[in-house]
């Protein structure tokens, strides 16, 4: 019973939560849904980063991926949007495998270089073959309605409501994932690949399924976004992009999946706020809240109260 | 034949030879240990066998098979472990997690994405098999940084034993250790099973007298020589090499 209120407890917190941002933000739905689709997508870079311990600065790769093959295949196959997100995740996946087959043999800065360079080609490749990615001008396409009945509206309602169901599955997966041997694997590379070896593991490609995993759940984000706004440009492969995943990821905490989330919510309200009080300024603010939350907590926000336990405690 | 077999092993960095035509034999049930002193290729021996490096000649066999070419993942599984000479942990695991992952590795587990890491009833149990043998069962629920270093060293042989190695390879087991808590160690290593084959690395000469029925001298990447406790302790080479005038 307090096993099922322990795990249902945070689902009920999510959904209540996600309500009410429905009704607290009706004309803002649009950004409602970019946050929910930011959240996805860091979920994806906390299973690398946070869980197995694989530095990126290139996830937008698998991200991009999976915006522009949901768009094209809207576009030449079929509009429904759910199998618009089955092909965004089979080709993020694809392109986390082939990448990762290189990727995960180096490490440390040279991983970090190797990821951006990733990005970097795929995002050239996007340029040059505009016949299909309609190149600096983007992909524009209508996502069709959902289940075949349900239309997507001009204020984002179904969007939003689609976007916070396609969460809620994604971070109930990846809970269980995370909790699983496979999941307890990555977490014993992270702390040692040495030991993790002499235990017999096959590392390289253990990281090579993590990757692969990540890049499904990337790739399917980046399907949703593209279908929240209906329309894939370059910038799907923005560094930017990769470089504020981390920063969202750092803020929250890693390696806890809830980091994530909170660290996405946070990242992306002060972003709004800020931007909107001072447009040119903004990232001051930004800069300051990561300087704050690494040196006060560097666990991320996810680590405050236990770390306000511990001075409580030890002012007693 | 069964056991592990070494033959003319050879390895070089450049023009630098760490291993030297090394030949040995360790059959089922056997308690040997490699001496020598520091920079004696001990640390690239063990490293050649668990393949963590690989030889620039010579043969390894497991029960008569060829393993020269497989992976060190490959190795473990073929039933050769090693401990580290720094305890290698995952630190901010508890130890129950720590001897988790050996087990499911073992039986296959680690690549299943569904149910829980902790769900099997007879991988738990095995668990608790082994916090009782080592004498951990009071800190199955702690951070393994948080145990004395002593300890640690036990949690690591315990990770080791729950992959049911036929060649367990110690390197060094009581480095770090204080002298207090060097009796942990030893009477882990006298309970380890029978017919497991064990080849301990180890300067501490007192520890390698109790445990080991033969002992091989390694200088300069090569056997310098081999024999029993006694008959290495009255060698007058090893005793000038080695183990000094400190030993009596």
């Amino acid at each position: 019973m307090m096993r099922a209120l322990f795990t249902l407890g945070p689902y009920a917190g999510l959904i209540a939560a996600a309500i009410a941002a429905y009704y607290l933000f009706p004309s803002n739905l649009g950004f409602v849904t970019t946050v929910v689709v930011a959240m996805i997508f860091v979920l994806s870079l906390d299973l690398v980063m946070g869980v197995a311990g694989i530095s990126t600065l290139g996830h937008a790769a698998l991200y991009g991926t999976g915006a522009y093959a949901a768009a094209i295949f809207a576009t030449l196959v079929s509009a429904d949007p759910l199998l618009g997100l089955a092909v965004g995740a089979g080709a993020g996946a694809a392109i986390a495998f082939v990448s990762g087959l290189f990727l995960m043999r180096a490490q440390g800065l040279t991983l970090l270089m190797l990821s951006i360079a990733v990005t970097e080609v795929l995002s050239s490749l996007a340029n040059k073959y505009s016949g299909l990615t309609g190149g600096a001008d983007g992909l524009s396409f209508t996502p069709g309605a959902l289940f075949g009945r349900f239309e997507f509206d001009f204020y984002g309602q179904l969007g939003y409501i689609y976007a916070v169901c396609v969460f809620l599955v994604v971070f109930g997966m990846l809970r269980i994932v995370v909790a699983s041997p496979f999941g307890l694997t990555a977490r014993g590379i992270k702390e040692s690949p040495a030991r993790m070896r002499a235990i017999g593991t096959p590392v390289y490609w253990r990281l090579v399924s993590v990757y692969t995993f990540a890049g499904a759940i990337a790739g399917l984000a980046g399907a949703l976004g593209a279908q929240s706004t209906a329309l894939v440009s370059l910038n799907v492969y923005d560094f930017q992009r990769s470089a504020e995943a981390v920063i969202m990821l750092i803020i929250g905490g890693t390696g806890r999946l809830w980091g994530a989330v909170i660290g996405t919510i946070v990242f992306m309200t002060v972003h709004q706020v800020a931007a909107s009080a001072d447009p040119f300024n903004w990232l001051f603010v930004i800069g300051a809240l990561v300087l704050a939350v690494v040196y006060i907590v560097p666990a991320g926000l996810l680590g405050l109260p236990e770390m306000v336990k511990k001075l409580t405690g030890g002012a007693r | 034949m069964k056991g592990l077999q070494v033959r003319n092993l050879n390895k070089s960095f450049g023009g630098l030879v760490v291993a030297r035509d090394i030949t040995l034999d360790l059959a089922p049930g056997d308690r040997k240990a490699l001496i020598g002193p520091n920079g004696a290729g001990k640390s690239t021996f063990t490293n050649l066998i668990t393949g963590i490096l690989a030889p620039t000649s010579g043969e390894i066999r497991l029960d008569g098979r060829d393993i020269g070419r497989l992976s060190e993942a490959q190795r473990v599984k073929a039933g050769i472990a090693k401990t580290f000479q720094i305890t290698t942990l995952f630190r901010s695991l508890t130890v129950r997690e720590n001897l988790r992952l050996p087990l499911l590795e073992r039986r296959g587990l680690t690549a299943r994405m569904i149910g829980r890491a902790d769900a099997d009833p007879a991988l738990e149990a095995e668990i608790e098999a082994l916090l009782a043998q080592f004498k951990l069962s009071a800190f199955g629920d702690a951070k393994v940084d948080r145990l004395a270093y002593g300890q640690q060293r036990l949690v690591e042989m315990a990770m080791t034993l729950a992959l049911r190695p036929r060649i367990l390879i110690l390197d060094e087991p009581a480095a770090g250790v204080p002298s207090s808590e060097s009796p942990l160690i030893s009477d882990a290593i006298a309970a380890l099973p029978k017919d497991l084959s064990v080849l301990i690395i180890e300067h501490d000469m007192n520890l390698v007298f109790k445990v080991a029925a033969k002992i091989i001298v390694l200088v300069a990447g090569a056997i310098l020589t081999e024999g029993s406790p006694q008959e290495i302790s009255a060698d007058a080479r090893v005793r000038d090499l080695y183990l000094g005038a400190h030993h009596d």
